[in-house]
């Protein structure tokens, strides 16, 4: 590269610095996973939201974390033991708010922390050097070729789903009632989206580990929706959202050394901010020249 | 696939049948043998106090609970079965919805399609003009590029309506629709159920407007738990039997001078 010409203008500048991570394998592999798992996550982060299932989602997340070491203890992918755990967690929450009079965040609170002191236990039993750091908070700068494979598979499976369902879901999600009436299987519906959402967090916390694998699963949903009024537009931007997190994230953590995951989240909570003061109609410095409802047409 | 709005006429099936329904909430009784019959083109008040088990009789014709004892048909058929085909429509008391749900008036009453379209739910042009027929009725045209959660409470109520008409069922079950809605709105309610009605459709009402019985049920179901009476408005819908009804004791006794005191 010709340094003069790199250093002339700034265009050029911003070029080279944009350039040069993707000059190493294991950057454009991060960018790429990050960017895959943030849409995904970003899609369904909608769902969560509007649903209010966002301490679910934390719940779910960290309740994988037995899955995960069991699942390297035995060798197997890890992806499937974080599943079994995750769904394993979300079918004891049923359960226990079922079968006794404690109010659910209570029993969602109890369960999630029981799962994730488990792993914290059996992890610190297992002979294997499992390093329980990435799996907390996130090593996608060295992500394994096995795991990318697995994450795609997964997203896959999330994306086909989300958007097959993507109507069924919204339904489900705004009027559960009418959805029954009208002969679609709810209690199906609700399942498959906590399934769902147990695989998102599995593929969640490849990039962003445990811990923060809730605020890819919340925070695109919660700025997206601050800033429009119909729902597809929000899927989009919620979408939009996550990824260019994801992307700047790994910028970010690789030209100032620090947390991919840290910055990922940072950034979206960034975006988030943004929103909330100055999104349009919802935010708090909302321009006084819009009429307090749309009434464009589409 | 859609019916004509005429074909609810042509089929003279019944349309709601419920037999001995015994609904129990953790072992507390909420109705007991409760039963009725109703035909294609007719629309029926329910009425009765707080807690007779208004609501609980429509959710269990929605198969929304399960009752413990009874049978219910809607158009001969099973509940769920019905649904499938998209004969009911029901709005309940209280919609229990999210009304910052980022959705349109037009997505709201596009809902109503849904169990009509193929899995992915991608709207036809049929599928619109029920839609746009459908809001005209309610007189919300205008409104439908507005969120859910801009709307007064009468308008919400209409939307709900509109998702009914544009899902064209036979049957509509409908929890207390005059709550909180204001005159106008209540006229063009009352006059949208009388067209429902001359289409074939058949509407249950609950109410607690007992004008509102006089002027357009052609039957009445007066319960308390159970069915007290039941039949022609007309001959059902006596000062007697609205004592019983809202009085709980028997109407001799409410007339009887001897128990006047009893009363107070
Ligand atoms: N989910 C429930 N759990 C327990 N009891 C209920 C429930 N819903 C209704 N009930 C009881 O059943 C009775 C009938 O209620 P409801 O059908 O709502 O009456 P209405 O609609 O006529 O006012 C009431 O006594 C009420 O307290
Ligand atoms: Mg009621």
């Amino acid at each position: 590269m010709n340094a003069l010409l790199a250093m002339s203008t700034p265009m050029s500048w911003l070029m080279e610095r944009l350039l040069e991570p993707l000059s190493h394998g294991f950057m454009v592999r991060a960018l790429c996973v990050s960017a895959l798992v943030g849409g995904v996550c970003g899609l369904l982060s909608c769902y969560m939201t509007l649903k209010g299932w966002a301490l679910m989602g934390d719940a779910v997340s960290h309740a994988v974390l037995p899955g995960v070491v069991v699942a390297y203890a035995l060798a197997l992918p890890f992806s499937l033991g974080a599943f079994v755990f995750g769904v394993g967690s979300v079918a004891l929450i049923g359960f226990v708010k079922q079968k006794s009079r404690v109010k659910e965040d209570a029993v969602i609170g109890l369960v999630f922390t029981g799962f994730f002191a488990l792993g914290l236990v059996l992890a610190s039993r297992t002979r294997s050097n499992i390093d329980l750091f990435h799996i907390l908070f996130g090593n996608v700068l060295g992500i394994s070729v096995a795991d990318i494979q697995q994450t795609l598979l997964i997203s896959t499976i999330v994306v086909v789903i989300l958007v097959l369902l993507r109507r069924d879901l919204m339904l489900f999600c705004f009027d559960p009632t009418h959805a029954r009436s009208i002969g679609i299987n709810t209690g199906l519906l609700h399942y498959l989206l906590l399934s769902v959402l147990s695989l998102a967090a599995v593929a969640g916390l490849q990039t962003v580990g445990i811990i923060l694998v809730v605020a890819m699963l919340v925070t695109p949903g919660a700025t997206a929706y601050l800033l429009t009024d119909r729902f597809d537009r929000m899927t989009w931007l919620a979408i939009l959202s996550s990824v260019v997190s994801s992307l700047l994230g790994v910028y970010i953590s690789y030209w100032s050394d620090s947390s991919t995951a840290g910055c990922i989240v940072l950034v979206q909570t960034g975006l988030f901010l943004i929103a909330f003061l100055f999104a349009p109609r919802y935010g708090i410095f909302k321009s006084r020249s819009l009429p307090a409802m749309t009434a464009s047409k589409d | 696939m859609m019916a004509p709005v005429d074909a609810f006429r042509t089929v003279d099936r019944l349309r709601i049948e419920a037999e001995g329904l015994c609904v129990d909430y953790n072992g507390t009784v909420a109705l007991y043998d409760a039963g009725l019959c109703l035909k294609s083109g007719c629309i029926c008040g329910l009425v009765g106090m707080n807690g007779a088990g208004k609501s609980t009789l429509f959710k269990a014709l929605m198969g929304f609970i399960r009752p413990s004892r009874g049978i219910i048909r809607i158009n001969g058929l099973p509940v769920a079965k019905a649904q499938r085909e998209q004969a009911v429509a029901y709005v309940p008391q209280s919609e229990g919805i999210d009304c910052s749900f980022p959705v349109s008036v037009w997505d709201v009453v596009m809902m109503g399609r849904y169990g009509s379209m193929n899995l992915l739910r991608i709207p036809r042009e049929s599928d619109r003009a029920a839609v746009r027929h459908a809001l005209e009725r309610v007189e919300l045209l205008d409104l439908r590029d507005r969120p859910i959660g801009s709307l007064s409470g009468g308008q919400r109520k209409r939307t709900f309506l509109a998702r009914a008409i544009a899902q064209r069922a036979s049957v509509l079950l409908l929890d207390e629709p005059f709550n909180g809605v204001d005159v106008r709105t209540e006229k063009l309610m009352a006059q949208l159920f009388l067209q429902f009605r001359d289409e074939g459709r058949t509407i249950l009402i609950s109410t607690h407007d007992l004008s509102h019985v006089r002027d357009f049920c052609d039957l009445v179901v007066l319960i308390n738990k159970t069915v007290l009476a039941y039949g022609e408005t007309s001959e059902v819908f006596t000062p007697e039997n609205i004592a019983m009804t809202f009085g709980g004791l028997p109407p001799n006794l409410i007339t009887g001078p001897a128990s006047s005191e009893e009363l107070d």
